[in-house]
């Protein structure tokens, strides 16, 4: 059982004196960061929803991101993994991310082009 | 690099003498069952992907979906799921708190957190639970066209949808029930609409008010209303009354979108009955002294980190299923 913490976030921007701080002051930033997502999801805003970067709306682009940001604190300081070593952490993080992105990247292509199939060949569907 | 520093033969790192990992047995196969776990639920999450993206222009709008909120009417989007998904971030905290008096030893904050957390995942699989409920019974009915797809109605002078209650016409009508008595091989008829499709049929075209909604997503992000006279061709396509949603029928539009949802949440609700089960064992233990008297609090740290991946796996699909 690692007993030491490392007390740090942000890059060490902020740095709390306790264990217990850390988790309450983690918490409070994965509110504020769900609270933003609930707040963008429910207004739409309109500059968010018409400009599309890489084939998807920014709005959705920020939601990503948003999440993965939220994963990242939630799997570094509640499943304590800025406490484990290198090898473990990497070993732990890297394997899944990987698989994911492969899987993600070929399930999506394939997804669009049957919607082309769809769309443009000589199949039925909406009637 | 602390990991590769070699203080003698037997501690060398690749004779195994040390720790590489610096992690317990335990700790290393709960972490090989959680990646894999997460591999699992990224195979589900990338599958909705696949078929969202081969329906891209017909999937249903999330916002249009989940819009209640228990005990109060009217149109809350989202609201409930924010709700449980800080419910379950809440309950994630508590756990390491609970792990955090375990390093120090103190029983009874340990006790104290456990118990928070195990209501706090009580009332999300509670709340997850209501969640199905209210998407099974639906909300305004619809109908179902011979392909499959889904045809809602809105009212055209306020734009609000409308409920197949609103307008259907009640026409008489005989038929004929058979009994258990009647054969020797019996069915049960099963559920069977509130309205015929005829008595819809009917009260469609005796009010002028109701228009048709279908399923396609217009470039301005919501869905295609059609003009009276397109309402009225697009009717005769229908082919079956649809109230709520199941495996086979979904009034909200795309059934896969229903399958995916029963199927992605219902599998994340098991793992947190499943974590709040195992909660509950290690929270007895916890008051029966057991970890005391092993020396250490290590098996609340074992059980917080599967309960901090349901969390994290939740962070996940509300994204995917309610936001994007």
């Amino acid at each position: 059982m690692a007993h030491e913490h490392k007390l740090e976030i942000f890059r060490g921007l902020l740095k709390f004196k306790s264990n217990t701080q850390k988790i309450w002051g983690v918490l409070v930033f994965l509110t504020i960061v769900t609270a933003v997502e609930v707040a963008l999801g429910i207004t739409k805003p309109d500059m968010l929803t018409t400009t599309s970067l890489l084939g998807m709306k920014a709005l959705n682009w920020i939601f990503i991101i948003l999440t993965l940001v939220k994963a990242y604190y939630i799997a570094w300081d509640f499943m304590h993994l800025r406490d484990e070593k290198n090898a473990l952490r990497r070993a732990i993080v890297w394997t899944p991310v990987f698989l994911v992105a492969y899987l993600a990247f070929i399930l999506l292509v394939e997804g669009n082009y049957i919607y082309t199939v769809f769309k443009e060949g000589f199949v039925t569907w909406n009637f | 690099m602390d990991s590769t520093v070699t203080t003698g033969a037997e501690e060398n790192v690749w004779g195994g003498g040390n720790r590489p990992l610096g992690a317990s047995y335990g700790k290393l196969m709960m972490w090989f069952f959680l990646v894999s776990d997460a591999l699992t639920f990224s195979g589900f999450l990338a599958a909705y992907g696949f078929s969202r993206f081969k329906f891209i222009e017909t999937w249903p709008i999330a916002d249009e979906v989940f819009t209640h909120v228990p005990f109060f009417h009217g149109n809350y989007p989202m609201y409930y799921v924010a709700f449980m998904t800080f419910i379950l971030i809440m309950s994630s905290v508590t756990m390491v708190l609970a792990v955090d008096a375990g390093h120090r030893m103190k029983q009874n904050g340990v006790i104290w957190y456990l118990f928070l957390t195990i209501i706090g995942g009580a009332i999300f699989v509670g709340s997850q639970a209501w969640e199905w409920a209210t998407f099974i019974k639906g909300d305004y009915g619809a109908l179902e066209t011979k392909g499959g797809r889904i045809l809602q109605f809105v009212k055209a002078d306020t734009g609000e949808r409308a409920a197949l209650a609103e307008f259907s016409k009640t026409i008489p009508s005989e038929r004929l029930k058979h009994d258990k008595n009647e054969g020797v091989w019996f069915y049960d008829e099963g559920y069977q609409p509130s309205y015929s499709l005829n008595e819809v049929m009917e009260g469609f075209k005796a009010n002028s008010n109701i228009l048709i909604r279908t399923e396609t997503i217009n470039p301005d992000g919501e869905k295609e209303l059609l003009s009276r006279q397109e309402s009225l061709v697009k009717i005769q396509s229908a082919d079956q009354v649809v109230e709520g949603a199941n495996l086979i029928h979904n009034e909200y539009g795309s059934r896969l979108f229903a399958d995916f949802f029963f199927f992605i949440t219902g599998f994340h609700g098991f793992h947190v009955f499943s974590g709040v089960m195992i909660n509950l064992i290690i929270f007895f233990n916890v008051v029966l002294g057991t970890y005391e008297k092993r020396g250490h609090y290590e098996m609340v740290e074992k059980v917080g980190l599967y309960w901090h991946f349901v969390d994290l796996v939740w962070v996940f699909v509300f994204t995917f299923f309610y936001l994007v």
